[in-house]
């Protein structure tokens, strides 16, 4: 293809996408195109499989059954999460094994938050409540974006999510009405989830380098900043019904913008912990690649089974 | 590795009475797992009644290189709906 060709070609793609015309896998797309959902897509995913380390740790370890079951079933909406979006990746033309490479390689990274330790039962509240927070905010834009197996995918995810804030909310509540003790825990969890889950919603818009982008093909429809604020104005409440206080000694009610100002967030240490500094970046790595390494002969052997099973049925054929 | 467990599209019938529609994909070894874990994956909250995996390898789908010559021609056909014939004003129903 000419140059004059592709860029006639682009400029119908991007006409089809402000047209709000959904993109398919078999549809002529610009490679950035591609490259950027890849690496958003698979970042994601791998967000999903990485997230489930920090829950895990407290299935056993749960409190009562009820909470137990209800963990359980989250950290399986996780799995699922993270593999529905693997196989929307998929549609791009990368292999389910070039993804796992990339997480296992370090090449592709997830989200920075789960490099975070879950040391107490409250980290599993706080974790529902502002990790599962902050991701819907992030998450519900996706429902409408341009590439239709993410958008398909992303709606099957949101609709999943709501029972993973509220189980974690229910946590901190009772938690914050029990004991002394019990309060502690809470507000201790607040504290040190607080900011990470502010992060989380992504570097401010001026240091972000693909907003631009990303909001015209409906990747992105909101910036960092806006999210993070939504964000913050949607939990202050909560935590203030449940008689928590939010770690933030600049947070205050702005009257005349009707939201809430708040302090400068630490992204020194958010930098540190997406180059791999955080304090727990090594073990879940270790985890993934030593599930995945242990699990190899598993694999193997399903497969040279289906392979026996099959020769058998094509034999009785003949 | 020796070889990679193959990619699977799964439909799902969400209830009696209505078709199977195309859910997502995944990988599995066989039939028998694809259906278990379409199961695992696609219907952890009651989404459906019954479910049918294939091969993905087996799908022949259109290329949309090709939409021009095989959907546009309908767009002038035009008689083929009921509104392209004209009926007096008497006749309610039909």
């Amino acid at each position: 293809m000419s140059e004059k060709e592709i860029k006639n070609l682009d400029e119908i793609f991007e006409q089809r996408i402000a047209r709000d015309e959904k993109i398919e896998p078999k549809d002529w797309m610009p490679e950035k195109y591609r490259k950027t959902h890849i690496r958003q897509i698979s970042q994601h995913a791998h967000s999903e499989i990485v997230g489930m380390l920090p829950e895990g740790n407290w299935i056993t370890r749960a409190p009562s059954l009820r909470r137990k079951v209800a963990l359980l079933a989250k950290v399986q909406d996780e799995a699922g999460h993270g593999l529905y979006l693997y196989s929307a990746c998929e549609t791009l033309g990368v292999s389910r094994e070039e993804l796992y490479d990339q997480l296992h390689s370090g090449k592709a990274k997830y989200s920075s938050i789960f490099n975070y330790p879950t040391i107490t039962w409250a980290d599993i509240g706080a974790i529902g409540w502002l990790v599962d927070g902050a991701a819907i905010i992030n998450q519900v834009p996706l429902c409408s974006t341009s590439y239709g197996p993410y958008a398909r995918a992303m709606i099957r995810v949101c609709k999943e999510e709501s029972f993973h804030q509220r189980q974690g909310f229910e946590i901190m509540m009772t938690l914050a009405q029990g004991t002394p003790e019990q309060k502690e825990m809470a507000q201790d969890a607040l504290n040190r989830w607080w900011w990470p889950s502010l992060m989380m919603l992504g570097p401010t818009d001026a240091e972000s380098v693909h907003t631009a982008q990303s909001m015209k093909w409906k990747l992105k429809r909101k910036t960092n900043d806006e999210l993070r604020q939504q964000f913050i104005d949607q939990t202050v409440p909560q935590a203030e019904l449940i008689g928590l206080t939010i770690p933030d000694p600049e947070l205050k009610w702005n009257e005349e913008r009707k939201s809430y100002d708040f302090g400068p967030i630490d992204w020194d240490e958010f930098w540190q912990v997406v180059k791999g500094h955080g304090p727990c970046n090594k073990i879940r790595m270790e985890a993934r690649v030593g599930a995945w390494e242990e699990g190899e002969w598993v694999r193997d052997a399903a497969m040279s089974y289906a392979e026996k099973q099959q020769n058998k049925k094509t034999k009785q054929a003949v | 590795m020796e070889k990679n467990w193959p990619l699977w599209e799964v439909f799902v019938r969400s209830k009696n009475g209505l078709e199977h529609r195309h859910f997502g994909s995944l990988h599995a070894a066989d039939e028998a797992m694809a259906l278990e874990n379409a199961r695992d994956v696609y219907t952890r909250r009651s989404e459906g009644v019954s479910i049918w995996v294939v091969e993905s390898k087996h799908i022949t789908a259109s290329n949309p290189k090709d939409n021009g010559e095989l959907f546009e021609p309908a767009q002038d056909k035009i008689y083929r709906h009921p509104t392209f014939y004209d009926l007096p004003d008497e006749v309610k129903h039909m």
